[in-house]
């Protein structure tokens, strides 16, 4: 039973992270309507960021209190990765405005692998240790359960973003502009909003949750690589389908199911014949079965695509 | 004359390709593995151009069926060809090249059925749907594989190897030549309209009584068949094989061929195919800068000149949206 707790707990940390992913890509969805694959490659240069800042500014870092640098670094790498999501659309998806579909789609393939390679270039294909931004000793082990402090950072840090989001998306004009651009964008302009900014700022806005992703799932798992946002980066995907794409807290509650489910395979799958080996491929069965019974995820609307 | 003009080319290059692989043990071994190379990455672009450029769906996982296909023959030339020999009346050319086509065929029905498996569900869902499964597919494939035990016969992460080398000049050309061929006149017969009918406008071809989903379904079915047999051909080439080998970054190379060759023109993607191929090998140098470049020509390809360096014929041309 402890055993079971503690792997669901575990599940919970992962699953956050996830969530913290997945929402980018809904928003981006929401408002666009594609897939923005370099979401998960903006992930990776989130981890890295706070590696350079952590490199930069280490002894004036390294004399304040933990939480304090931490929120530093977090708040700073957030900003850096969120002018870059911007840059990204403005360059790369801006120009595609109106064009197919596939189109778009390529060319975030395009800029994902660019993304990578350059990194790789710069950075070395080798895996770095990333810096201990949060103690990883454990905070409290009642019960047989074992929580480390980096974990509940991270739970604490993604409930305090989703709570953020959430009021940015419904209480400030900026996110009713986000919503009216979503549900109709020639409306939304005849009604005076500007399309471009808004497209600007949920590209950023989107960009600076996975960075925070990134150094979060950094210091649960602390050695980082160019190419480490591709794996959680389509898990996330998965979780945004999984709760109905387009749709926020389907984002948030898609992470937690990927994520608990994919530690129970990891923890208990042996005894039914599973592999551990196999949790690597949980998230992507999931998706198959979604689009076969419920296309439109948990929470989404089916919607019918008019002509 | 000319209305059997494309059969007497097929014909001329089976010939042509049989010659050439008689003569080969004289040819340059290196020369010949690069053309060997070209060969499979153009049935690998002009089937993966039948669902992406043809029926315009976006599949991104063809090196999962290339391992399918891989695995599948290797598996059979390894534990059953041995048996089937004799049968063929003991080991000369003739039973070699049937074991050998006969895992060929395997290994392409296999991947055939798992294309039918993935795109059954997905295909019914629109475009970037099916882009991310098949991302997916290609995962389970490798995760699969690398999970299965050392000395079982999927050889475990570590892969297959010891395979025999059967793939000459004379099979990668004759079906790359079948290949080309197949393709080609499937789009262009009255049945193949339908892919491009799907392409343009899925609404409107559906209105018009096309099985739009079947249509989808033949052409990933048909696509994923050709990789398999491209697998095959590739693991009786290099005669070891892993997991590894076929992870997505294999399929992103595929997708780039057909994007700058040109989504829905055949010529342009076997040319796409012969190019970057050669390409790859000269700038083996410049690994670190080689997918930096790809990339970027993608993103710029796709604000200039998204139709691909050598557009399909001009009636059938997709009109500006």
């Amino acid at each position: 039973m402890e055993q079971f707790l503690q792997q669901l707990l575990n599940g919970l940390f992962q699953g956050s992270i996830y969530a913290l992913i997945a929402l980018g890509y809904t928003m981006v969805y929401g408002v666009l309507r594609f897939i923005n694959f370099a979401h998960g490659d903006v992930f990776m240069l989130g981890a890295f960021t706070a590696l350079g800042l952590h490199k930069a500014f280490g002894p004036a870092l390294a004399s304040m209190p933990w939480p304090v640098s931490l929120i530093l670094i977090l708040l700073a790498s957030m900003a850096i990765c969120g002018a870059l999501g911007i840059i990204i659309e403005l360059l790369a998806y801006r120009p595609l405005r109106n064009r197919p579909r596939l189109n778009v789609l390529i060319t975030a393939i395009g800029v994902s692998l660019f993304i990578e390679y350059t990194a790789q270039l710069f950075f070395g294909a080798t895996q770095r240790p990333f810096p201990e931004l949060i103690p990883r000793t454990p905070v409290a082990s009642t019960g047989g359960l074992t929580i480390s402090v980096a974990q509940v950072i991270v739970l604490a840090t993604t409930i305090t973003l989703l709570i953020g989001l959430r009021i940015v998306v419904m209480k400030t004009r900026m996110g009713l502009a986000m919503r009216a651009l979503s549900l109709n964008p020639t409306a939304s302009t005849l009604m005076g909003v500007n399309n471009s900014v808004v497209i600007s700022f949920t590209f950023g806005l989107g960009s600076a949750l996975a960075a925070a992703g990134g150094i979060l799932y950094a210091s649960l798992y602390p050695s980082i690589e160019p190419f480490m946002g591709i794996q959680p980066g389509l898990k996330a995907f998965v979780a945004a389908v999984l709760g109905g794409i387009g749709n926020i807290p389907g984002a948030a509650l898609g992470g937690l199911i990927i994520g608990i489910t994919e530690t129970l395979v990891k923890g208990y799958g042996q005894h039914f014949g599973i592999p551990s080996g196999y949790s690597e491929a949980v998230a992507f069965v999931i998706l198959i079965l979604i689009l076969v019974f419920k296309p439109s995820g948990i929470l989404g609307k089916t919607e019918r695509e008019k002509v | 004359m000319k209305r059997y003009a494309p059969q007497i080319a097929l014909i001329a290059v089976l010939a042509v390709s049989l010659g050439i692989s008689m003569m080969s043990s004289q040819l340059d071994a290196y020369y010949l593995d690069i053309a060997l190379n070209v060969g499979i990455n153009i049935i690998l672009a002009v089937s993966l151009n039948l669902v992406n450029g043809h029926t315009g769906q976006f599949s991104l996982g063809h090196a999962a069926f290339m391992a399918v296909g891989a695995y599948g023959a290797s598996i059979f030339t390894l534990e059953a060809a041995d048996q089937l020999i004799p049968m063929l009346g003991g080991p000369s050319t003739f039973a070699t090249g049937v074991a050998f086509l006969i895992a060929l065929l395997i290994g392409g029905l296999c991947a055939a059925f798992c294309g039918w498996l993935v795109g059954m569900p997905s295909l019914r869902l629109r475009g970037d749907y099916l882009a991310i499964v098949t991302l997916g597919f290609n995962e389970i494939v490798r995760v699969i594989l690398q999970n299965t035990s050392g000395d079982g016969p999927f050889g475990g992460p570590l892969g297959l190897k010891g395979i025999p080398a059967h793939t000459s000049f004379f099979w990668v050309f004759a079906i790359a030549a079948l290949c080309v061929y197949g393709v080609a006149s499937m789009v262009n017969s009255t049945y193949g309209r339908g892919f491009l009918a799907v392409r343009d406008d899925e609404i409107a071809a559906g209105s018009m009584g096309i099985n739009t989903t079947r249509y989808k379904v033949t052409a990933f079915v048909t696509g994923s068949f050709f990789a398999g047999l491209a697998g095959g051909l590739y693991a009786h080439l290099r005669t070891t094989i892993s997991p590894e080998g076929f992870n997505f970054l294999k399929s992103f190379d595929i997708v780039v061929i057909v994007i700058l060759g040109g989504m829905g023109s055949t010529a342009g993607v076997v040319l796409a195919a012969i190019v970057l191929t050669v390409l790859n090998e000269f700038l083996r140098d410049f690994e670190q800068y080689r997918m930096i470049v790809f990339s970027l020509l993608l993103i710029v390809m796709m604000i200039v000149r998204p139709q691909g360096l050598l557009p399909s014929l001009p009636f059938l041309k997709r009109k500006k949206a």
